[in-house]
């Protein structure tokens, strides 16, 4: 017996090519996700009524302190008893989304907090409503300096895709799995699989390092 | 026949609709009343942090177009006064009038009660101010920042806003550098654009906080050469805290020298720096003076 059979390799390629495209999608609907919702939850949080964001606070900080695994379950298994039944794609992107968010929110609020005060007193002194505040002066200057850190979650999130698996989405890992299962054999399947991570993760960070620096460049800022 | 009065019926018409609140051009009976007002009064106005009384029961009334300086010793509450007028802080006793008008509060059947967002950002359209620190946008050029406010407070279109600020930029000698951003320019250029994008909302009152107390001692000057540019040539009302006792000398018509959270004495600057008539007044500058 070879330690590495190339024809093996070929058979399983077009099975993980299936689940890398599975994998991908749910990584990039689930991070649209997390990015929007973790900049509502970080607006919310930034909210002057103290019981709106004290409660955004601890629900972000709920969502952190379990782990993904038991909320995806919580939706897909527990939901359906209370008559919520989620369709387990959605239920798993969608987890995996909120679950991201509340990370992203944190990131967002470290990035919204270093912004000078003196801007939004500039603000105020220009009569600018709160909202174009937000738009126009705050983010703008809030975002750059953290797209790293949002990066990091976006390949963060890549890896803990295989939670999917969980609940019986194909995604590539499981795929992998399962090919090996059914010829006793794993070695090549689940090498490709990591490989395959190493990669995207690899071009990600490229990505996530490009638009940052394209954020900064375009705003001005150090 | 008839068009002669016709006509009369429409001039009119347009008197009224040019009566506009406050412009002296046109003295009607309701803008005299307005215009005898003060610009800016203080009624019994107090600000605490805490347990420390910052301002108590401050009372002081700035008249149309008056350039006021306020002096003092710092913690005494110099900055606070503009800071409350700019609603950057909440007041927690008394009044604050702007143009005849309540700022901090407004009538709700017939009882003063503490003004709504939407109030507040009405009055205080009519206040501008410059800060120690100048509080530029750095993600945006020269010209943009004074654009900002404009087109998406006033709803000035572009052409216009950018019209207004290239103007303004021009009158603080900043026409070469509309399109530098913050970072590119030195204080005192800094400052100059936050001159110009305060200036560019039109307010009637102008509130500058140490405006040059971040500067380089020779940047100075070109910061406020262009206030006495504006002293002489707009019609402002203009409050300023300041550490520049030869400025407040010859540019304001009336000095306020405040002590522990009160004015201690105010008058004009011959007579507040020439004979200071309180024992606090003749400390802080004789302090001051020496250091220079």
């Amino acid at each position: 017996m070879t330690i590495w059979d190339w024809s093996y390799v070929w058979e399983a390629l077009p099975h993980l090519y299936l689940g890398a495209i599975v994998t991908v999608e749910a990584t990039l609907f689930g991070f649209a996700i997390a990015l929007i919702l973790g900049l509502v939850f970080a607006l919310i949080r930034q909210s002057r009524n103290r019981y709106v964001s004290t409660a955004m606070a601890e629900v972000v900080e709920f969502i952190r302190s379990t782990p993904l695994l038991l909320q995806v379950f919580f939706i897909y298994f527990v939901g359906p008893e209370f008559g919520m039944y989620i369709p387990a794609w959605i239920a798993g992107v969608g987890m995996l989304g909120v679950h991201y968010a509340a990370y992203c929110s944190e990131c967002y609020r470290a990035g919204i907090e270093t912004v000078d005060g003196g801007q939004w007193e500039a603000c105020t002194a220009l009569n600018l409503s709160p909202q174009r505040s937000w738009r126009a002066i705050i983010l703008p200057q809030a975002i750059p300096p953290i797209t790293p850190a949002l990066g990091n979650y976006f390949v963060g999130m890549f890896k803990d895709a295989p939670i999917l698996a969980a609940i019986a989405i194909p995604e590539m890992l499981q795929r992998a799995k399962n090919f090996g299962g059914e010829n006793y054999r794993y070695i090549e399947a689940i090498t490709m699989v990591g490989f395959f991570y190493l990669v995207f993760s690899l071009v990600a960070s490229a990505i996530v390092q490009a638009v940052s620096l394209w954020l900064n460049r375009r705003y001005h800022l150090q | 026949m008839n068009e002669p009065r016709v006509r009369l019926q429409n001039a009119a018409m347009h008197y009224d609709a040019l009566t506009v609140l406050g412009q002296p051009n046109f003295p009607t009976a309701q803008n005299e009343k307005i215009m005898n007002q003060p610009m800016v009064r203080f009624e019994n106005v107090t600000k605490r942090y805490g347990a420390l009384t910052v301002l108590d029961k401050l009372n002081l009334d700035i008249s149309r177009n008056e350039k006021v300086s306020i002096i003092g010793p710092s913690g005494s509450g110099k900055t606070t006064v503009l800071r409350m007028l700019m609603t950057l802080e909440r007041i927690n006793d008394g009044v604050i009038w702007v143009n005849g008008e309540p700022l901090t509060h407004m009538q709700r059947s017939g009882r003063m009660v503490p003004a709504n967002n939407r109030h507040l950002r009405r009055v205080r359209g009519q206040i501008g101010m410059v800060f120690q620190h100048f509080n530029l946008f750095p993600h945006m050029t020269a010209l943009q920042n004074c654009m900002e406010a404009p087109v998406s407070v006033l709803g000035l279109s572009k052409p216009e806003a950018e019209a207004r600020a290239a103007e303004l930029l021009d009158m603080v000698g900043l026409g070469e550098k509309k399109n530098h951003f913050p970072i590119q320019l030195s204080g005192g250029q800094k400052q100059r654009v936050a001159i110009a994008r305060a200036l560019a909302m039109r307010p009637k009152v102008m509130l500058f906080d140490e405006v040059t107390s971040a500067l380089d001692p020779e940047l100075v000057g070109e910061v406020l050469n262009v206030i006495r540019k504006l002293g002489a040539e707009y019609d402002l009302t203009m409050l300023m805290v300041t550490h520049q006792m030869g400025f407040a000398k010859e540019f304001s018509d009336r000095v306020c020298f405040f002590y522990g959270g009160k004015i201690a004495e105010q008058g004009s600057p011959d007579q507040l720096f020439g004979d200071p008539q309180n024992e606090r007044t003749r400390q802080f500058l004789s302090a001051v003076l020496e250091a220079k």
